[in-house]
């Protein structure tokens, strides 16, 4: 236990994650913001899509922390500290949602409200969508997650100096107190911000399956980060293949969920065929977009579903790596999907354009720095923690 | 005495699981084979210190999910698509997204199932439940509160003096030889006991026949069976022609019953006439029955554009001039007869929703070819109240 706090008191993360974030931040900014210039619509709705692959992350990673204090796991404490740092994107979001508060014309046809008045459907909704009941309901969830993720990080620190076991059983607490904020806030979020792009469609399992991503993409985030440090010689020596194992079956279980989840939605919609829900499949299986529902099962279902079925895949960490980052890409389908197709001028087919690449570069980029910059301020593991010993000896 | 005995294996029972580790290890290492742990609680490692390889079951669960998903697919596909197409809510014969629940779900029970019988059968040996060390000290000490270790006598290397060296090195709380369990005889195999069973056997099946085939039929039990009344099917004394069943004195009619007097001809020479004026209720009820019975195959707007695609065939449309100049009695005798592969409908369709068709039936005529005098007449009523 000595040798190992020696290790790892502020060890820093590999000094190619600062300049490689910076880099892709740098460059990705610089093209995102011409975007803006050269087709302002389509650069929004791009932004969108960073945007919730952000939440996700972050998020994700939020909820993964207060699934271990709440389920009392122990294999992943030693890897809590990359989860902290990944939820510290949240913080961040209170800057990145200005543009599409500002921009919100662009981006949602209820926000016109002589649109609105016309339509007796979207008249109906108005007592929930219109602009300043959105702004709000955005700026509480954002606070509420950054107050829960302030304060449970706050104790997951103070923890490595004080060495006060009661301040795990305090952040139970509040985990328990999160999951239920969380499981609404990650509703309305989904709903607010991409079922409400087409308001006259719904789908009461939208949340849930936008929360099944969610977690697909924060796991496979801290898999890549995990693996990655490993390679490097962090977490040695007590880093095994159970903990590899352990990270690949949670990958493999959500991806599963998540398929039982996206197929729920499409086999109820499809066997009721009412016109007002189709519709919004049908959208997605016209034109182009039909390939990026195909590529959808295929990418975010199948590969992964049979590269990580067996045992021995699980424990490589090559293979774990390769699914890990094709997972996070396969995240960023699905939204994608979600969302451009409700672009007017995209609604009969997928028309290529540049500014569809540069916005997940700048969130790639500004992801590393926060998780660089987060990485600063604490341990790599917590040291303090009293499940951490049991954590690292960890076998199945 | 002891000497008559076969060896099973030598055992040897460790205080600590860090123990046991140490000694599997060593086993591994010395070239035994042949050799099992039992420990109270699975130790962490031990799979990698005797060396097991991973378990081969996992591929039956694999095979047997497999045939699973192709067996509901490949059955569904049969059944819906070929042997008995059924249109159901409108979906395609082969409706892919409706078989996927239960696709996913004989996949599980099928991989579950199998992987279960596959453990007990393949890897326990079902039949043979006396294993050697069932009922020996030992397996009474590694199931409480020791760790054990046997090196079993089908060992190439096995040689009972040097494997009692080579264990006491390991420095054990105890050292024990495990032999075979004496053949044992099961007294329910015993001739005596048989004989009995057989016994048994003989005179239960023997007693419920008497009772049921000969018992009942002596006279005091049958008094039940023995009633002065008429069943179906049986004769009578009291009628002259000997039967029981009797026919209903000729002209009866059923109650809420109205015989038709041209069932059965295809081309009547006299037809009913409608008793009913096309009130706006006899229309309304003509139309809900129109939609039930009569939309499927000859369209909401009788034009005959079937909504079956194609499994039975299309009528023709009921605009045409023949249709037009049938009276109303003639489409009634229609609707209650069949014509041609129409079936008759009077047992779906009362008489008075049949007439309320009939009515129907005019208004469609009637709006499809709308005179100029009709359409005035519309637009001056839409002017208040749009009506269908």
């Amino acid at each position: 236990m000595q040798q190992t706090e020696t290790n790892y008191q502020k060890k820093s993360l590999p000094a190619g994650l600062a300049k490689w974030g910076m880099i892709l931040f740098v460059a990705g900014t610089a093209l995102s913001l011409l975007a803006f210039f050269a087709d302002r619509e389509r650069a929004i709705f791009n932004y969108l899509v960073t945007y919730m692959m952000i939440v996700s992350i972050g998020l994700g990673s939020l909820f993964l922390i207060a699934l271990e204090y709440i389920a009392g796991a122990d294999w992943s404490t030693p890897f809590r500290r990359i989860l902290e740092f990944f939820a510290g994107l949240l913080p961040v979001l209170l800057v990145l949602v200005i543009p599409l508060l500002v921009l919100n014309h662009d981006l949602f046809h209820w926000a016109h409200e002589e649109a609105v008045a016309e339509d007796k459907i979207l008249s109906g909704k108005a007592p929930y969508l219109n602009t300043t009941f959105f702004i709000i309901r955005t700026f509480v969830f954002i606070g509420l997650w950054i107050l829960f993720y302030w304060v449970m990080t706050r104790n997951s620190r103070k923890q490595d100096e004080s060495k006060d076991q009661s301040l795990t059983k305090k952040n139970i607490r509040f985990s328990a107190i999160f999951i239920p904020v969380f499981a609404l806030s990650i509703t309305f979020t989904a709903i607010d911000f991409m079922m409400s792009l087409e308001p006259h469609w719904f789908s009461t399992i939208f949340g849930v399956y936008y929360f099944a991503g969610t977690v697909v993409a924060a796991l496979a985030a801290i898999t890549i980060t995990i693996v990655l440090l490993k390679e490097k010689g962090y977490f040695s020596p007590w880093m095994n293949e159970d903990h590899l194992f352990s990270l690949g079956a949670m990958l493999f279980a959500f991806i599963n969920f998540w398929a039982y989840i996206a197929f729920s939605q499409l086999l109820l919609i499809w066997y009721a065929d009412l016109p007002e829900e189709t519709f919004w499949f049908l959208t997605r299986w016209s034109g182009g977009w039909v390939f990026f529902s195909l590529a959808l099962m295929i990418v975010h279902f199948a590969v992964p579903y049979f590269a990580l079925l067996t045992q021995p895949s699980k424990m490589d960490p090559k293979r774990l790596k390769f699914i890990a980052i094709w997972l996070l890409f396969a995240h960023l389908l699905d939204i994608f999907w979600l969302v451009m197709p409700n672009m007017q001028s995209m609604k009969n087919g997928y028309v290529f354009s540049w500014i569809d690449l540069v916005f997940p570069i700048a969130g790639a980029g500004l992801v590393m720095l926060v998780l660089n910059w987060n990485s600063k301020k604490s341990n790599l593991i917590p040291i303090g923690d009293p499940k951490l010993k049991r954590g690292m000896d960890f076998h199945l | 005495m002891l000497n008559d005995k076969k060896i099973f294996g030598i055992a040897a029972t460790f205080n600590t699981p860090d123990e046991i580790i140490n000694a599997a290890n060593k086993v591994t290492k010395s070239g035994y084979t042949k050799f099992d742990v039992n420990t109270p609680y699975p130790v962490h490692g031990m799979d990698k210190a005797m060396k097991i390889k991973p378990s081969k079951l996992g591929f039956i669960t694999l095979v047997m999910g497999l045939s699973g998903a192709a067996v509901a697919l490949i059955f569904m596909y049969w059944a819906m698509s070929v042997d008995y197409p059924m249109v159901i809510g409108g979906k395609p014969f082969f409706a892919l997204p409706a078989f996927i629940p239960i696709t996913f779900e004989v996949t599980v029970l099928l991989a579950t199932v199998s992987s279960v019988i596959a453990m007990i059968a393949l890897f326990f040996r079902l039949p043979d439940n006396k294993h050697p060390l069932h009922d020996t000290e030992y397996m009474k000490s590694v199931s409480a509160d020791k760790y054990g270790l046997v090196i079993e006598s089908d060992d190439e290397k096995f040689d009972e003096i040097s494997v009692k060296g080579f264990l006491n090195n390991l420095h054990p709380a105890k050292i024990e030889v495990v032999y075979y369990p004496p053949e044992e005889t099961y007294p329910i195999f015993q001739p005596k006991f048989l004989l009995l069973l057989i016994g048994i056997a003989l005179t239960v099946s023997g007693a419920t026949y008497f009772t049921l085939n000969k018992l009942m039929y002596i006279t005091p039990f049958t008094w039940m069976m023995e009633q002065d009344k008429l069943t179906p099917q049986k004769g009578s004394e009291l009628f002259s022609d000997g039967r029981g069943m009797r026919t209903p004195v000729e002209g009866t009619v059923a109650k809420g019953f109205i015989p038709y007097p041209y069932k059965g001809q295809t081309n009547p020479v006299e037809v009913l006439s409608n008793p009913f004026l096309p009130t706006k209720e006899n229309i309304e009820l003509g139309k809900a029955k129109y939609f039930t019975y009569c939309s499927p195959c000859h369209g909401y707007f009788a034009d005959g554009d079937s909504r079956l695609r194609g499994q039975f065939p299309n009528p023709p449309t009921l605009h045409s001039d023949r249709a037009k100049n049938f009276s109303d009695g003639m489409i009634y005798h229609i609707i209650t007869n069949g014509q041609n592969v129409m079936p008759s409908y009077s047992s779906q369709v009362t008489r008075d929703e049949r007439w309320a068709i009939v009515n129907y039936i005019r208004v469609l005529q009637r709006a499809k070819n709308a005179s100029d005098a009709d359409l005035t007449e519309i637009n001056k009523e839409s002017g208040s109240n749009a009506t269908n």
